[in-house]
């Protein structure tokens, strides 16, 4: 099962020309607003046409201009999630999640209490629209959608209109979906931190066009990508476990390259999680340091330099099997004369990270 | 009732009659129009907006004379209904219904396409994304959202409908009990010495109708408005 989409497109003077495939599991398409983004998305669920091109979803051709080939809308099964919810104010929350089964979109008959419970919405079922609040309303959306039986997700920046708190609520519903609704999911986002969280697969998208594409986690350790990320977003995720709670409120987790020390972290013992570590927060030492607060002195090598057009450095790092970014000056590099190969210390504060920086892993 | 003299009941009677059923047959029409007019795009848009609203600005006795230029029994229409249907319409109740529809239409178009123009497209693809056909889209969503709109659109058009006067007395006279409405009786009954009690009985039943119509319509109008924010 896999989406694929090669697309051209005009839309006044902005020109769309995509090419693109998504495995399963989450694939984040990143970018700028007005990278085009939302059109592709469009495209996929048959409510923008592009003027040429092909879109193809799990061996269904949803769109070819050569063959003149057109699924429209209603047909597609797509789940769409909007940025705004888009929930219909004259049904009742039970109402707008039975929606689709009411148009004979929705070819099963059970799944409501399974959405219900996955996405924590039993509370609101008698409840009309306008009295949610915005996350209530997002997760509304989000299990109308799965309850239409979809070939896939497509959401697009679910979580935008939402303040930290409520996307902190969201993001744990998002991450079991991702592991238990076995839809593949194509996700529209220009925040660093969700697709550190969510992507198993990463879309770059500037201008119209497809920068870069490749699994997440590689994507996110390309010092290249540090550009598009924002040099203060940017950073490496590693997959880690939980190894114990101390009494004095640290959680250590084992990664490849060593044991990480953070503050408390909400997971039982042995669960997989992701970690995202900024680029910005991590310090290099020639020799291992002594004497400092920072509870995470990692044995590392460098993987490779890369200048930018500032005074910073962008040094990546290995670490056992993973892989980490760190951010320095020219001068510190040159002072301290990295180079490929050098074996150094990555320092890291334990309260660098922050808890939304922490998710759920995949379970492999 | 002891209210009303039999004569008076008689035109009470008849207008509730032209003024149901001209509302009743407008509605599909109207629909179809505020529909085109709120989400159509085609050449001309403009022009019909204005030959629906033209009854709303050209003075009554033109519209009337020109539904009997067109629907008289020597009217290019009115003639082809006659031979084609035995239908006639001058100097009829039918006539009368005919008149009330036209010059409500404009009131009736007015509402229901306020209410259509409220209606968030974004909502109806959502609902095409969940499976739904424009059809269906059109009937779960458009329709429901608008239905407090059209139906203010149609109590509106059914008060107008109550009080026309000029186009009707032009086009269909004031015969009574075919065609002497409310407001033409209450002409009628001006014109002769000592008819002004039962005509000013018949202005407190059209400003008790008229004043009724026009706030269950803003309620309905209040309720498309709630509908539509979500509370």
């Amino acid at each position: 099962m896999s989406l694929s989409v090669d697309i051209r497109h005009s839309l006044g003077a902005f020109r769309l020309d995509v090419q693109f495939d998504a495995p399963d599991g989450v694939t984040v398409l990143f970018g700028r607003s007005g990278s085009g983004k939302t059109s592709v998305v469009n495209a996929v669920a048959g409510l923008l046409t592009p003027s040429q091109g092909r879109i193809v979803v799990a061996d269904q051709v949803l769109f070819d201009s050569r063959q003149g080939n057109y699924v429209p809308v209603h047909k597609r099964r797509m789940g769409y999630v909007f940025q705004e919810g888009r929930l219909f104010p004259h049904l009742t929350v039970r109402q707008n999640l039975l929606y689709a089964r009411r148009v004979g979109g929705n070819r099963s008959e059970e799944g409501l209490k399974r959405v219900v419970d996955l996405l924590g919405v039993g509370a609101l079922l008698d409840r009309q629209p306008g009295a949610l609040s915005g996350g209530e309303a997002q997760r509304v959306a989000i299990g109308r959608a799965l309850l239409a039986d979809p070939v896939m997700l497509l959401m697009d920046e679910p979580l935008a209109a939402l303040d930290g708190a409520r996307k902190a609520e969201i993001l744990p519903y998002l991450e079991r979906l991702r592991t238990e609704a076995g839809v593949p999911i194509l996700y529209v986002s220009h925040n660093v931190s969700e697709v550190a969280r969510l992507a198993t697969h990463v879309v770059v998208m500037e201008e119209g066009r497809v920068l870069q594409a490749g699994p997440a986690g590689a994507l996110l350790a390309d010092p290249g990508m540090v550009r598009v990320m924002g040099v203060r977003d940017a950073g490496a995720v590693l997959q880690a476990r939980v190894l114990r709670h101390s009494d004095d409120g640290v959680t250590e987790l084992q990664f490849s390259g060593g044991v990480l020390c953070l503050p408390e972290v909400e997971a039982a013992i042995g669960s997989e999680l992701r970690v995202r570590i900024l680029a910005q927060d991590v310090m290099l030492a020639i020799t291992r340091p002594t004497g400092i607060s920072a509870l995470n002195i990692l044995p590392v090598e460098v993987l490779s330099l890369r200048r930018g057009d500032g005074p910073g450095v962008i040094v990546q790092l290995r670490a056992g099997n993973d892989t980490l970014l760190a951010r320095i000056t020219r001068r510190s590099a040159d002072a301290l004369g990295l180079q490929t190969g050098s074996a150094c210390f990555a320092v890291l504060k334990s309260v660098a990270v922050a808890q939304t920086d922490i998710g759920l892993g995949l379970q492999s | 009732m002891d209210f009303l003299g039999p004569e008076e009941w008689q035109a009470v009677a008849l207008s509730l009659k032209v003024a149901f059923w001209a509302t009743l047959a407008s509605l599909p029409f109207g629909l179809g129009l505020a529909l085109l007019l709120a989400r159509g795009r085609f050449p001309g848009r403009q022009v019909l907006n204005g030959l629906v609203h033209l009854p709303l600005i050209l003075p009554p006795v033109v519209t009337g004379y020109l539904l009997l230029l067109t629907f008289g029994r020597r009217g290019p229409v009115g003639g082809l209904l006659e031979e084609w249907f035995g239908i006639v319409l001058a100097f009829r109740w039918t006539g009368a219904a005919l008149a009330a529809a036209i010059m409500a239409l404009p009131l009736m178009v007015r509402a229901m396409r306020l209410a259509i123009e409220a209606v968030d497209p974004k909502l109806e693809q959502a609902a095409a994304t969940l499976g739904a056909s424009r059809w269906k889209v059109f009937a779960t969503v458009t329709l429901p959202l608008i239905a407090p709109g059209i139906i203010a659109g149609a109590v509106l058009a059914f008060a107008k409908a109550m009080g026309e006067f000029g186009a009707t007395i032009t086009f269909v006279s004031s015969i009574p009990g075919q065609t002497r409405t409310v407001p033409s009786a209450i002409y009628a009954f001006l014109q002769v010495p000592g008819g002004e009690e039962a005509a000013m009985r018949l202005v407190v039943v059209s400003v008790t109708l008229a004043m009724g119509a026009l706030l269950l319509s803003e309620w309905f109008a209040r309720r498309v408005a709630r509908r539509i924010s979500g509370r």
